[in-house]
């Protein structure tokens, strides 16, 4: 068998180079992070003919090698290593038959390196309509390369692009623009000090902000001396050399590629009419959000009732089944209720990801960029935040990596400190309990539920919070720094079921696998701590018993006191009295303080920890819902969690930073421990505040 | 003098030279080149953003981008006044 080799597909976004990795690679792909930085990694698998596999790696999407962004570096960083284990073989660069002018820029650089390159032209089944006709013999004689016309709309023209990744040995690495052409006396100066090197790279190196850590001492400090030459001195190169490529690409072009525009008919400037129409653009952009989040309540409930109930069952089963003892509670009492708070997130994740992947796919999300963006900046944020507030709704760690292509530092980073006031998806199972359990179930004008209103009320005051947070930082925060923002309009597409389908498994899978794994290990420690106790604990029976010498009463009742005695003299009951004096004024007891605490972790822990609380030594296993309506204040003998309680919780995860992925998230994006520091505090801040008021008032 | 930022909707002009401390080199790179055609497809509220077409190319720029491109705009042939 043939050694495996790599490939490196390239490309602008909106090419659809996505399509192209799903096809070549299958469900053969893997999802990571490069080393050190939150990039999203995306590699597979490729099966050739004869046997042979190739590496396929999906870079980010890029206009140029001219790095302006994290994700741009890491293209650049890997094209100028040869020693890097993913170092492409041959490179793919994916371009979109409409965009192709421009799409060949990035082509034109990327031979210039000297690496093989293969030139994918994507949608070709829009070329009939779009009245498009390509010579392709004579554009691979003058790019000197090799062409598939493929479509993956159609799933055409992959047998060919294997074909041609194959036998890749044959491609030749001739440059298409000599670098010197641009600035002769100031290449030739560079050739005489590097006698050595392939030029285009060593203008790269000079150029490029990026991290030369793998690239060798000596040549680096060389390399520095050319750097004298004044910045904006190099911008004005870089400037000519993006005119002459553009020269040598028009040239090219215009021999092979001809569009008639006459006949070129355009859904496209119909649908921007109405979909950014001053009017009728800002109420369709709201009524798909009403849309989203009606789904979003509706639908899901049914799946996440029907989880709900099979796991409490199943926590039933594994104690009637198993021979009891210590290893049977730690399963039936810690680890299923916990997996069951995991487990119960799925419909609502992946319905918030099949919706902003179709958004995404069909090329909508830059119109509401655009529509939004005068909007925004009143409060200090870019149209381009709009994006990660939205994705907020699912998760604010995506989100957060979503603010990247937000040009101005300052923009982006208001966007980074308020995004996680939307209201994100694990603060959604918090939220629907305790609404189900404190907001009577009645419609409003016989149409409305009142429950889904006060949902869809907590999330507008979220992302009211998230916007007036954002314009109090844009007058606090002395930053400056310069506005500039370009937004490409990509074409309307028919978002592809595949895509969807695997972007809503992948970030599914990667949310129930990063989140579960903190969720089982704190239901663990949290049923170890609430099963074992100092002193009196080990004593419960005969102190029990002791006090309920005169009044007889039966064994079930006496059990009960047993087990709440327990509860209360275990690890926990300790921890949880000591912070009792903190909570208290705002509603909650002792047990609600421990959840409280423990979804400083992860906000969605704190279903699964009163799961685990309230089933610990508690034999008639329910669901959760049912336990905590059962629950009561031990002072008045009423319901625990109540109308004020409930507010008071509510507002209080609305508001409180209780996420640790976030903050390092936080922290990687900013640089540094400040600024996520600063969220934690003050956010929690306002919701103790926030919830405090409510209690007291509603009380 | 006319820069892309005082082009009414549907009406196109010729990038002249700009300055490359002022416009990003992501612009140019995106084909928004001098001698190329620009033609103002239609505006957010307060004309801002600014939705263009350029060499092919679909973009969305800021006025304050905008204002800083300076066009030689193309006299319509049925004699409709020229510039604002």
């Amino acid at each position: 068998m043939a050694k495996q080799f790599n490939v490196a597909l390239i490309g602008n976004p909106n090419t659809g180079k996505t399509s192209v990795f799903n096809k070549l690679t299958g469900l053969n792909q893997q999802v990571g992070n490069y080393p050190g930085i939150t990039v999203e990694k995306k590699q597979g698998i490729c099966k050739l003919e004869r046997g042979v596999k190739a590496h396929v790696l999906d870079l980010p999407g890029t206009y140029s090698l001219n790095a302006s962004s994290l994700d741009e570096n890491v293209v650049i960083e890997l094209l100028l290593n040869k020693n890097d284990k993913d170092f492409p073989d041959v490179g793919v660069v994916v371009t979109d038959i409409e965009n192709l002018k421009r799409n060949l820029l990035l082509f034109t650089q990327i031979k210039d390196l000297g690496i093989p390159t293969i030139l994918v032209i994507n949608m070709a089944d829009r070329m009939k309509r779009k009245a498009i006709t390509l010579d392709i013999e004579t554009l691979e004689q003058k790019l000197e390369t090799k062409i598939a016309l493929i479509s993956s709309r159609e799933n055409q023209g992959f047998e060919e692009l294997k074909t041609l990744i194959t036998n890749y040995k044959r491609l030749s690495v001739s440059p298409c623009l000599n670098a010197s052409s641009i600035a002769p006396e100031y290449f030739d100066s560079l050739r005489k000090t590097f006698p050595n090197q392939d030029l285009y790279k060593l203008w790269l190196v000079i150029t490029q902000d990026v991290n030369f850590g793998k690239l060798d001492r000596k040549q680096m400090q060389g390399v520095a001396s050319f750097k004298t030459e004044s910045i904006s001195n190099l911008k004005r190169l870089q400037q000519k050399e993006t005119i002459k490529r553009y020269q040598f690409i028009n040239q090219v072009l215009k021999q092979t590629l001809i569009v008639d525009k006459q006949n070129a008919k355009d859904i496209r400037s119909r649908l921007d009419r109405v979909l950014m129409h001053k009017f009728w653009g800002y109420l369709i952009f709201f009524s798909i959000l009403l849309l989203i989040f009606q789904a979003i309540f509706d639908w899901s409930s049914y799946p996440m009732d029907f989880i709900d109930s099979a796991f409490a069952s199943l926590g039933e089963w594994a104690k009637n089944t198993l021979p009891a003892g210590d290893f049977t509670n730690l399963i039936a009492e810690g680890i299923i209720p916990g997996l069951g708070g995991i487990v119960i997130f799925i419909p609502q994740i992946a319905f918030l990801f099949f919706f902003i992947s179709i958004l995404e796919e069909s090329g909508y999300m830059s119109r509401v960029v655009f529509l939004m963006d005068r909007i925004m900046r009143r409060f200090g944020l870019s149209g381009k935040s709009v994006v990660p507030l939205i994705a907020g709704t699912a998760c604010a760690i995506p989100a957060i990596m979503a603010t990247r292509n937000i040009e101005n530092w300052k923009e982006r980073l208001i966007t980074i400190l308020v995004t996680p006031f939307t209201t994100c998806s694990a603060r959604l199972p918090v939220y629907l309990i305790i609404i189900s359990l404190v907001i009577p179930e009645q419609r409003v004008l016989g149409l409305f539920s009142l429950q889904a209103l006060t949902l869809m009320f907590m999330y507008l005051l979220g992302f009211g919070a998230a916007i007036a947070s954002a314009w109090m930082l844009d007058k606090v925060l002395q930053i400056r720094s310069r506005t500039f923002f370009i937004i490409e309009m990509p074409n309307y597409k028919l978002p592809l079921f595949k895509n969807v389908g695997i972007t809503v498994v992948e970030k599914t899978k990667s949310f129930v696998l990063g989140a579960g794994k903190i969720i089982l290990a704190i239901s663990i420690i949290l049923w170890v701590l609430a099963s074992y106790g100092p002193g009196d604990f080990n004593n419960a029976q005969a102190i029990i018993q002791q006090n309920n010498l005169e009044t007889p009463i039966s064994n079930s009742e006496l059990e009960t006191k047993i087990a709440s005695f327990k509860l209360e003299h275990s690890y926990i009951g300790h921890a949880g009295k000591f912070i009792e004096p903190a909570v208290k004024p705002l509603g909650y007891d002792w047990k609600i303080g421990i959840a409280l605490i423990s979804s400083f972790a992860a906000r969605e822990v704190f279903v699964g920890t009163l799961a685990t609380i309230y089933s610990v030594g508690n034999d008639d296993v329910e669901t959760i819902k049912n336990r905590m309506a059962a629950e009561t204040n031990v002072k008045t003998g009423k319901p625990l969690f109540n109308f004020a309680s409930g507010v008071s919780l509510l507002l209080f995860y609305a508001f409180a930073m209780q996420c640790m992925s976030t903050l390092a998230v936080v922290k990687r994006e900013t640089n540094g421990w400040k600024w996520p520091m600063w969220q934690l505090v003050i956010m929690t801040a306002i919701a103790y505040i926030t919830a405090l008021g409510a209690y007291q008032w509603f009380k | 003098m006319a820069t892309i930022a005082t082009l009414r909707k549907g009406q196109r002009g010729i990038i002249r030279e700009f300055s490359v401390d002022t416009v990003p080199l992501k612009l140019l790179e995106m084909g928004c080149l001098p001698g190329n055609e620009v033609a103002l497809v239609q505006t957010a509220p307060f004309q801002d953003p600014m939705y263009l077409t350029v060499n092919g190319a679909h973009l969305a720029i800021r006025k304050e981008t905008a204002s800083q491109i300076q066009i030689d705009v193309i006299t319509e042939q049925k004699g409709s006044p020229e510039g604002l």
